[in-house]
């Protein structure tokens, strides 16, 4: 007997019957279609300036999707906006930006990242990078693309090859000393989130102290402490992106 | 043993199919058995190492022609010197015609080295149902060396070009990659229908094809859930309905 | 190889490239989750079958496109042809742009396709960084195996030594078949291999409807 044949046998899942009731792939699954061969799409697909991308870091939990949601609901009437998500639920955020009726669908894609979320983020941006341009090529210019990276831990940060200016959130829940501990993404993002505040009193968290970390952290860089369930259009970061926006100049 | 059997399908006047050329020599004997049927009857086990096989079939225009089998092929060792056994279809599908290839399994005996090589022209507005299933050994004993290299061609273009060996001289084929220690294997292509992709569940998947077709696969311990998966798409279609 | 720049097809093989790789695990997670692949030895005999199969056509097309870039449609058609799951097809598009991408600021690229197949990607960029087929086929094969095995590590937490062991053991097989595809660089693309792995078509398909996956493919 050729040693194939001591791998194969009954013990492996091969289900005998029910083959008939088929699974019916998911609408991100129909056909892949590509552009005509003859033509070359390379060149940059819009010529007008392209959408500033924002990317949103930070640990799982800390309201990276939250402050997503948040962020389309505030700006969705005055930016045409898209929104990149890294997560390992394909759909999961995705889904939650529907069933808050911030986004519709067609204005969300989600990237795998095949177990590094922090690589598909910075060190092999391209899988993002298609997104991104696959949402500009689909809905024509965008003021505004978020990227929200999968959740990481304190030392994964975005690449400038991938976006303009990035958001770090964390939150109190884990007590005051996040900041004190540093890492790139609270010290070099170009915006500190501290969210939960809310949670503060509960946790004991001194967000004093947490303020005057982040100073010494971050020098001039800024930092806002936020509550997403008590400010539910995150006024303070859709304010500095305003102002981002603001001193761009406009896409075609 | 060299044989080259040939069918040639033409519409008639009335509207219906007649066989204008019915060529058989063993053991690929080719039989009529329906207005629009041909059932290979090839008598005795084989093909054996040094065999030589062709089978040419054409459908004219408008024309419809459905083959079938009386039973499954069995490949068998054969003289250990003699090149592979070797079984060349061609056919081709004219604008208007069908042509509806359905046989029996293909059994490869433990010790067998053959290669079935199959070419398919459909000419635009022409239709297909190709069938192809495959047993790698009979009960109990290791599969034997087969080879399925398919090319089929619509309008002038490549729609589906697949080899498949099985075997131990196939790498890995027996492997998670390949069959993943199932038996049997069985694909049906379509060429011009389609249908969105379905799979599962099992190992089982419809592919839409990337020209105009679509591949069914399904793989199994043995070649009942097989047949179970891929029967009900060869059910008679309205492709037939003109017969 | 004469007149071939070593270091170039380094860079052009190295697993850092940020060519999109690292988000597909080659059919592996498939597997992993339908239970057939659960240690070493099973990630042994998945690769041996991918490179017989998948990766043969990949070496083969990179190096006929390599040989003759200009022919990038037809090999990229013939690709199509040997690629019936869709989702393969989008999953080799998707690493053959984001190939094509970083290429593009490696080397000076002629003008194709954007969502080229991986392997004609690569042969086109390989012709464009100076290389010729027989590097471009090593680079293809080494790749369908390198991408898998690194997801094996991440999907199973196997031991990186060992897998690295299983590469280096299938090495002397990727030059063998590299060899066997750049000799059929001329080829009429009807005649280049069509190795076929039903079991990657099927469970890429279901792969592709999963709700939960770590990797694009
Ligand atoms: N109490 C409180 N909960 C929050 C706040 N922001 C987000 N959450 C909750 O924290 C959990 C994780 O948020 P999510 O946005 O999914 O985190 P992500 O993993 O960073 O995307 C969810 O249950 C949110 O509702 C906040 O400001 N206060
Ligand atoms: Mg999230």
């Amino acid at each position: 007997m050729h040693p194939e044949n001591s791998v194969a046998g009954g013990a492996l899942p091969h289900p005998s019957d029910g083959y008939t009731i088929p699974h019916t792939h998911g609408p991100e699954e129909v056909p892949h279609t590509h552009p005509d061969p003859g033509v070359d799409p390379h060149e940059p697909l819009t010529t007008g300036p392209r959408a500033l991308r924002v990317g949103i870091g930070g640990p799982v939990g800390s309201g990276k999707t939250a402050l997503v949601a948040a962020l389309c609901r505030a700006l969705g009437d005055e930016l045409r906006l898209a929104v990149v998500t890294n997560d390992i639920y394909t759909t999961e955020d995705a889904d939650f930006l529907l069933r808050n009726g911030v986004l519709p669908a067609d204005r969300v894609r989600a990237v795998e990242t095949g177990c590094c979320p922090h690589t598909a983020i910075r060190d092999d941006i391209s899988a993002n990078l298609d997104a991104v341009e696959d949402l500009e090529a689909s809905l024509g210019p965008l003021d505004l693309v978020l990227v929200e990276s999968g959740g990481d831990n304190l030392t994964a940060t975005f690449s400038k090859g991938l976006i303009d200016q990035q958001i770090f959130v964390v939150d109190v829940a884990g007590g005051d000393k996040v900041p004190r501990k540093g890492g790139p993404g609270v010290t070099t993002a170009d915006l500190l989130v501290i969210n939960k505040t809310d949670l503060a009193p509960m946790v004991g968290a001194d967000l004093s102290v947490m303020d005057h970390d982040a100073k010494a952290r971050r020098g001039d860089l800024p930092t806002v402490f936020l509550s997403l369930v008590e400010d539910r259009n995150a006024t303070p970061v859709a304010d500095w992106i305003r102002t981002l926006v603001a001193t761009r100049v406009p896409a075609a | 043993m060299k044989a080259f059997s040939r069918v040639v399908a033409e519409r008639d006047n009335l509207g219906g199919t007649r066989l204008t050329v019915l060529h058989s020599e063993s053991p690929l004997l080719l039989r009529r058995t329906g207005p629009t049927t041909v059932h290979l009857v090839g008598g005795g086990a084989g093909p054996l190492r040094g065999d030589d096989l062709r089978l040419d079939i054409a459908v004219g225009p408008g024309a419809t022609l459905e083959i079938r089998s009386v039973a499954a092929q069995l490949a068998l060792p054969g003289r250990d010197h003699l090149p592979p056994s070797r079984f060349e279809i061609t056919a081709t599908v004219a604008a208007g015609a069908t042509l509806r290839w359905h046989p029996e399994p293909m059994i490869a005996a433990a010790g067998c080295d053959h290669h079935t090589i199959t070419r398919v022209d459909v000419a635009e507005g022409g239709t297909l149902l190709w069938r192809d299933d495959l047993v790698c050994g009979r009960h109990h004993e290791d599969s034997g060396n087969v080879r399925l290299d398919t090319t089929i061609r619509y309008a002038g273009t490549t729609l589906y070009r697949h080899d498949l060996a099985v075997g131990p001289a196939a790498p890995g084929w027996s492997g998670p990659a390949i069959l993943g220690g199932g038996r049997a294997i069985g694909t049906i292509v379509f060429a011009p229908d389609t249908m969105p992709a379905t799979s599962g569940p099992g190992d089982y998947a419809l592919m839409p094809l990337a020209g105009p077709g679509m591949l069914a696969t399904a793989i199994a311990d043995d070649i009942r859930p097989v047949q179970a998966a891929l029967d009900p798409l060869c059910e008679p279609t309205r492709a037939l309905a003109h017969t | 190889m004469s007149g071939m720049s070593l270091a170039t097809l380094l860079v052009l093989a190295d697993g850092r490239l940020p060519s999109g790789g690292h988000a597909h695990s080659g059919g592996l997670e498939a597997q992993v989750s339908a239970g057939r692949v659960r240690d070493l030895d099973a990630v042994a005999d998945f690769l041996r079958g991918k490179l017989a199969t998948s990766g043969l056509v990949s070496a083969a097309f990179a190096a006929a496109a390599c040989a003759h870039p200009s022919e990038w449609a037809a090999l990229d058609q013939g690709l199509d042809s040997r690629t019936p799951s869709p989702a393969l097809r989008k999953a080799s598009r998707a690493q053959g742009r984001a190939l094509l991408r970083a290429a593009r600021a490696m080397w000076t690229m002629p003008l194709t396709g954007r969502d080229l197949h991986q392997p004609v990607a690569l042969g086109v960029v390989a012709a464009a960084a100076g290389l010729g087929p027989a590097a471009a086929a090593v680079a293809a094969a080494h790749g369908t195996t390198s991408g898998a095995a690194s997801a094996a590590v991440r999907l199973l937490g196997l031991d990186p030594y060992a897998v690295h062991g299983l590469l280096a053991r299938l090495a002397p097989e990727c030059d063998r078949i590299a060899a066997d595809a750049a000799a059929r660089a001329d080829d009429p693309v009807d005649d280049l291999p069509a190795a076929g792995a039903p079991l990657l078509d099927i469970g890429a398909e279901l792969h592709a409807t999963w709700e939960v996956r770590l990797f694009a493919s």
